[in-house]
């Protein structure tokens, strides 16, 4: 199995407890984590990019070990060759766009120039169409640039995995069709490895991956999309 | 006119580098309490404040009492050479002491407001802890640490009381435009004193109106220009 996450974390804030518990594993280049939010589905991705530690488990991404409570290994995020797509997807402000997409092809205390830009910056550019304003700071550029940009730059670093977090839930209605061909098509073209989690049936539809659901921390059923009439699944509108 | 511009020379060095001190140890605590989870957290700050609202002779005394000749350090200080009392070194600790929590309390803000995702996507782009802070959190918090640091310069160029207690009033070597002043108006000297509080006035204002310009709310407008 190239992804097989096993994690449990408890979680309390106030006089709340939350736990996740969950098990997965799959070999589909597109896995869709689907189901409302506050399901613990962004969790679990902060725990695959090793930004939130588990309690115990395991989670193994091609072949490697990224976290095992029972031995001890619990790899730094910088290690773990994962990209991750935030929601709003996390643009540096004060860095241009063709210095968001180099960010972290340099390790140094400085960030890269904002003159010169690799070899490597120009060919994502490039593949996302950027070019035109790949001098313009992320405030100044559309949502669906903002999301080539964070895309071009989760895959700069060549990551083993991509991890997407409610990737179209920022654009508008209009644009979010469009984004959704763009990265069914990019996927195929570059043979990427996805974890998409999403809340809104229409990305499961259009990613067609191995759905897993979740639901108040736990594994809801395996592998079937779920039913689009399904009343229960609609979690935007969110009962008062 | 060497009645102003020695006093004024000798401030100008003194805040200056109360202000660079500050930079540096004000930037390190404000970003270590920033990110420290802790219920001692307030209590370490309240106490880092007390600068701010204790009387400047107060913070003196307790300077005099830790770095005096016959004070707590003040024997191994005298051994490694280090000649604190009735120096402008002595100065620039008292300024720096006086001005600490301007700057720790912007640069606290400052880091407080930096959005935590933008450095977990750093960290997840591969960079390690250190270049997350010179690389995100730093620059994106260098406006309110600037306006902070501005603030701090202008309280340090101001110091009085303090200065006074462990630098003294040394003409040429420790007295200082705020101490100059002092001694002008005590010795009568009505036009020296008047041009002193002039200069002082109009650097202070300067030094305010650029804190103002870079705070915070204004940062939002000019951060993104392209």
């Amino acid at each position: 199995m190239t992804v097989d996450v096993a994690i449990v974390k408890e979680l309390s804030a106030d006089d709340r407890r939350f736990t996740l518990d969950v098990a997965f594993s799959s070999d589909s280049r597109r896995i869709v984590l689907f189901g409302p939010s506050g399901a613990g589905k962004s969790l679990t991705l902060r725990a695959i990019a090793g930004l939130l530690t588990p309690d115990a488990g395991h989670i193994r991404v091609r072949n490697r070990v990224l976290f095992d409570a029972s031995t001890g290994v619990d790899l730094a995020p910088r290690h773990r060759q994962v990209a991750y797509l935030f929601q709003d997807y996390a643009l540096f402000p004060h860095l241009t766009v063709a210095q968001n997409i180099g960010f972290g092809l340099t390790s140094g205390l400085l960030n890269p120039s904002r003159r010169e830009r690799g070899r490597a910056v120009a060919h994502w550019l490039d593949t996302f169409e950027l070019r035109g304003i790949a001098d313009s700071y992320p405030a100044r550029i559309s949502g669906g640039q903002r999301q080539r940009v964070a895309l071009a730059r989760a895959l700069a670093s060549e990551p083993g995995i991509v991890l997407l977090d409610e990737p179209f839930a920022a654009l508008d209605p209009a644009l979010r069709g469009r984004m959704r061909r763009e990265l069914r098509e990019l996927q195929a073209r570059l043979d990427l490895q996805l974890l998409v989690i999403t809340h809104d049936p229409d990305d499961v539809d259009a990613l067609d991956g191995h759905t897993i659901e979740i639901r108040d921390g736990r594994l809801w059923e395996d592998a079937r999309p779920p039913a689009r009439d399904a009343g229960p699944l609609r979690t935007d509108i969110e009962p008062q | 006119m060497s009645a102003i511009w020695i006093p004024l020379a000798l401030s100008l060095k003194v805040a200056l580098w109360a202000t660079a001190i500050n930079l540096v140890l004000g930037v390190a605590v404000a970003f270590g309490l920033s990110r420290w989870r802790s219920p001692a957290r307030e209590v370490v700050d309240s106490i880092l404040t007390l600068p701010l609202v204790l009387p400047p002779t107060v913070l003196g005394y307790y300077l005099l009492v830790l770095l005096g000749r016959r004070g707590v350090f003040g024997e191994w200080l005298d051994r490694v050479g280090i000649q604190l009392v009735f120096t402008w070194q002595g100065a620039v600790i008292a300024s720096t002491l006086v001005a600490f929590p301007l700057v720790q309390k912007a640069a606290r803000a400052a880091f407080e407001n930096v959005d935590p995702q933008l450095e977990d996507a750093a960290r997840v782009l591969g960079l390690r802890e250190l270049a997350v802070f010179f690389r995100v959190s730093l620059p994106l918090a260098a406006r309110g640490i600037t306006a902070g640091a501005l603030l701090a310069f202008a309280r340090a160029l101001g110091e009085f009381g303090a200065t006074l207690m462990i630098a003294g009033n040394l003409p040429g070597r420790t007295q200082t435009l705020s101490v100059a002043i002092y001694a002008a108006v005590q010795a009568g000297d009505d036009a020296t004193a008047g041009t002193m509080v002039l200069v002082t006035s109009v650097t202070c204002v300067i030094a305010l109106l650029l804190a103002g310009w870079l705070s915070p709310d204004r940062a939002n407008i000019r951060r993104h220009r392209s």
